[in-house]
């Protein structure tokens, strides 16, 4: 009895494990935030290993990890594209413009579609591609530094070693 | 004519919630209605996507709606639920080999209760008698020495 509780404590309903895991990104084509005639598929991408960080401008948790995810853009070890989820373009734009733009591009889902087959269910979430586009990772929440240094920069050196 | 209003709001709050859909067919009605009460919403984890009025669970409420307008069937669309939420996204979950804890402790720790209960009565009640056995023998050898003892004085008198 022991046991379950303390198993049960321990667990954090809050983060459904991720049936995505080792399954191919589901597809998509989407128009681009910054360039709305453009549009961006998982397709396109093959061959990179690459991250989808779900955000929104009226998601809090997201302001507190976008400088993170600047940093990392910076190390230019990765290519991260933005699922811009249930969102107004214009405040996005606004929001890039003063924030920084970590991405190299943003895709919109006004409507929530693309994250409903990406089982988004919190934002943000970040989503770590192989270069033959698939699923490796699944964070739900904000990526924090810690997060960066111990789970997302070795598994991007070991997936960029990956053919 | 108070509680008539009051009656009349409790109905309007139940019946007028959150946005309802109506699909022309009616089977497809009933489907969508035990659809949406099956799955859950994840945002507020202890509703239903028929209860709740998160955005997603509006979202998910909308993607059920579509997919029995395109005909697809209630099996199909807990099916590309559970391939986007995971079996979570179930209220009741299915019986499989992950979940089956799930649905066997409940019975198996009534069962375990059960039988701490019927071991404990068990050894109470035996542990009554030895006790009330001992106590009766010594009471016996006691009574017997006493009577010994006046059958004794008896004989010298």
């Amino acid at each position: 009895m022991a046991v379950f509780l303390w198993v049960g404590l321990s667990l954090k309903p809050s983060e459904i494990p991720s049936p995505f895991i080792n399954k191919p990104a589901p597809s998509f084509s989407a128009a681009k935030l910054e360039v709305p005639e453009e549009k961006l598929s998982p397709a396109d991408l093959i061959g990179q290993v690459w991250l989808l960080n779900v955000w929104a401008s009226w998601c809090v948790s997201c302001r507190g990890e976008h400088p993170i995810l600047n940093n990392l853009a910076d190390k230019n070890v990765v290519t991260i594209i933005g699922l811009n989820y249930k969102d107004d373009p214009a405040n996005a734009k606004q929001w890039l413009d003063t924030l920084g733009n970590p991405y190299s591009a943003s895709i919109t889902d006004q409507e929530g579609r693309i994250g409903i087959d990406y089982g988004v269910y919190g934002v943000p979430e970040t989503f770590v591609i192989d270069k033959k586009g698939i699923i490796r990772h699944k964070q739900t929440g904000p990526v924090t530094e810690q997060d960066v240094q111990n789970i997302l920069l070795p598994l991007i050196a070991k997936l960029q070693a990956e053919s | 004519m108070k509680y008539l209003l009051f009656a009349f709001f409790l109905i309007s709050q139940t019946s007028y919630a959150l946005d309802s859909r109506q699909l022309a067919d009616p089977i497809k009605q009933e489907n969508y209605e035990i659809l949406t009460k099956e799955l859950r919403c994840l945002v507020c984890q202890n509703q239903t996507i028929a209860d709740s009025n998160a955005e997603l669970a509006s979202d998910l409420r909308r993607q059920v709606y579509e997919m029995l307008e395109q005909g697809k069937t209630n099996d199909e669309i807990v099916q590309f639920m559970t391939d986007r939420y995971g079996d979570f996204v179930l209220y009741k979950p299915a019986f499989k080999g992950k979940t089956s804890i799930l649905w066997i402790a409940p019975g198996a720790f009534l069962v375990l209760g059960l039988l701490i209960v019927y071991i404990f009565i068990r050894q109470k009640r035996v542990s009554r008698t030895e006790q009330g056995e001992t106590v009766n023998a010594k009471l016996d050898s006691e009574k017997q020495k006493k009577i010994r003892r006046l059958l004794e004085k008896g004989d010298q008198s």
